[in-house]
């Protein structure tokens, strides 16, 4: 296969949109994963704590 | 400060500054009569000045183990202050250049003054003064406190702040000698810009040696939109610079591209630092300062990582909306409009989370003038994104391209946007950092908060009138078939608008030099007592309410 400006062209322009829905789909997923919600959950209230050192 | 760091911290300080300061004398020795030579001495006086800081503190006692126990803030203070400055320094010189426009004589008869010298200056110093400093600042305070862990090292934060803004000095100093690669928004030369790559390697090596220290278990989506500003910016800046310098004692550099190659490059290097510099990093900034200040949760998490990945994936496409009507092949610019478009979905997603946070407690809002610079830098993103993705059609963008309506666009967002939520960050970021209960003045904010809208607006509705009617009168055709108006006279026509906006401009910047002051005296601490150092949270002057159930 040579990697002529048309074979580029061509293999951006039909898979360029298959990679990006599938990563659309990759990250809905994981968002909405049942398990995944009570980490988010913890994580979006663990940042208004009081706590201001390291933790050990 | 000095004292915090290791002795062998220390000797590793002096070891990298005597080899830049070698470098700087090699840059000045082989650069004889060139401006390279000239930056060889910015770097030689800069690194022995820091030579002499560190050996007046080489010999003092190690610092105690109890500092692991805390975090380091020492850099985020340094940088704060080094934000504040900055923000002087490039906005003064964004009202010259704006008055520059208006009063075409104050350039002086000087060539370091002319208005295509001082303008990378003023952007330079706002965009990567300014935005970078905050951005360095505040992710580091942000980095520590999300991932429970201590900052890896002593040494490598100092390199990274320090270093940063050697490259800024080195590229402010170079516009007035006149060096550029006339490449907007990268116009420091090869030089500058292999020593900012050193430098960024390092700061992303700071994240990455964080996290992989982190005592929290997931990694806050701050974090992500942090990390996604500092890799996708030194793979734009690597990318767009690479160019082949005339020799090592030139500072001029021929670019590795081309034609309109050069032109896709260099847009899609711009429109991504609007993208991941001007934007990803300060959402970093607004998911975390936002919900801490209003002491609320951010409204979805689970929106904020879809926002997130729209935007880390869409953006790298749409930079070629910069190039419609131009020698680029037809179907780029239509994809780079199309997911301009598409671009608004992510962009309110995230406008509106922070807006829904704040539902509920808008009597936080209206008392406290901190997180009012937040949500009005929330609208003003709301705004910026729907008027960027509507500027990126292609017929919107034959009246507008070339006029000052972008300009009015760039500085809704850089105002509003980047501008309102650092200064909202930093009233933020201030008290916890020195300690102090609060903001030397509530008042002195509640001024800079109104100078800053006022300025903004002013300045907004300026640049859409003249933008406009620039459009209108370069397009207006008579009965001949022949254009109506000179350029001239559409210069003579925008005269009012460019005095309109030096003066919006002027509000901005007193803005910037009421809250430096107020920052100044909240850290010479003429306020109230001292706080205890675990306590991290917003000032609490505010009438308690219960939080509605949710």
């Amino acid at each position: 296969m040579s990697w002529e400006h048309e074979t580029v062209v061509a293999f951006s322009k039909s898979w360029g949109l298959f990679y990006l829905i599938a990563m659309a789909v990759g990250v809905l997923v994981y968002t909405f994963w049942p398990s995944n919600k009570k980490r988010f959950e913890r994580a979006k209230d663990s940042i208004l704590d009081g706590d201001d050192k390291p933790w050990k | 400060m000095l004292a915090q760091l290791t002795s062998g911290e220390r000797q590793l300080s002096i070891v990298v500054l005597i080899l830049m300061a070698m470098v700087g004398l090699a840059m000045a020795a082989a650069g004889r009569g060139d401006p390279i030579g000239v930056h060889g001495f910015i770097v030689v006086v800069a690194s022995v000045a820091m030579i002499f800081v560190m050996l007046s503190g080489l010999y003092a006692p190690e610092p105690s183990a109890e500092r692991l126990d805390h975090y380091y803030d020492d850099p985020s203070k340094v940088g704060v202050i080094l934000t504040m400055i900055w923000a002087m320094v490039g906005m003064f010189f964004g009202v010259w250049v704006a008055s520059l426009l208006a009063w075409p004589d104050l350039t002086f008869d000087a060539a370091w003054a002319s208005f295509g010298r001082l303008r990378p200056v003023h952007t330079s110093g706002v965009i990567f003064g300014f935005g970078g400093n905050a951005l360095i600042a505040t992710s580091f305070h942000v980095l520590q406190r999300t991932s429970r862990a201590r900052l890896p090292d002593q040494f490598s934060p100092w390199f990274v702040l320090l270093g940063y803004n050697l490259f800024c000095v080195l590229a402010a100093t170079g516009y007035f000698m006149g060096v550029t690669q006339s490449k907007e928004y990268a116009e420091p030369e090869w030089y500058a810009d292999i020593w900012l790559v050193i430098v960024w390697v390092v700061y992303f090596a700071i994240y990455i040696r964080t996290l992989a220290r982190r005592k929290e278990p997931h990694i806050y989506v701050a974090n992500w939109y942090y990390m996604a500003f500092i890799l996708v910016v030194a793979i734009l800046h690597i990318v767009n610079n690479l160019a082949v310098p005339v020799s090592f004692g030139h500072a001029k550099s021929y670019s590795a591209f081309s034609g309109v190659q050069d032109a896709m490059t260099q847009w899609w290097y711009g429109h991504n630092a609007v993208a991941f510099f001007l934007t990803s990093g300060f959402l970093g900034m607004m998911y975390y300062y936002l919900p801490k200040r209003a002491g609320r949760p951010i409204y979805s998490y689970r929106l904020s990582i879809i926002s997130f990945w729209g935007i880390t994936f869409m953006y790298m496409w749409a930079g070629s909306h910069h190039l419609h009507y131009t020698a680029l092949p037809e179907w780029v610019q239509t994809l780079g409009m199309t997911f301009s478009l598409v671009l608004l979905v992510p962009s309110w997603a995230s406008a509106g989370n922070a807006l829904a946070t704040l539902n509920g407690a808008w009597h936080k809002v209206r008392d406290d003038a901190t997180l009012r610079f937040m949500m009005a830098a929330a609208v003003f993103y709301g705004l910026t994104t729907f008027e960027g993705s509507f500027m990126a059609i292609r017929p919107v963008n034959a009246l507008s391209h070339y006029t000052d309506w972008t300009v009015g666009h760039v500085h809704a967002g850089a105002l509003g946007w980047v501008a309102l939520i650092t200064f909202g960050s930093i009233y933020c970021l201030v008290p916890a950092l020195w300690k102090r209960e609060r903001m030397y003045s509530a008042k002195l904010i509640e001024v800079h908060f109104w100078l800053a809208i006022s300025g903004t607006v002013i300045y907004v509705f300026a640049m859409w009138n003249s933008g406009i009617l620039q459009g209108l009168m370069w397009r207006t055709y008579n009965e001949n078939g022949t254009l109506t108006y000179s350029f001239i006279e559409s210069m003579v026509a925008m005269h009012p608008y460019y005095i309109a906006r030096a003066f919006g401009g002027l509000l901005f910047l007193l803005g910037a030099i009421t809250g430096s002051y107020n920052i100044l005296m909240t850290i010479r601490g003429h306020s109230q007592a001292a706080l205890q150092p675990s306590d991290d949270a917003p000032q609490r002057n505010l009438a308690p309410v219960a939080q509605p159930a949710e």
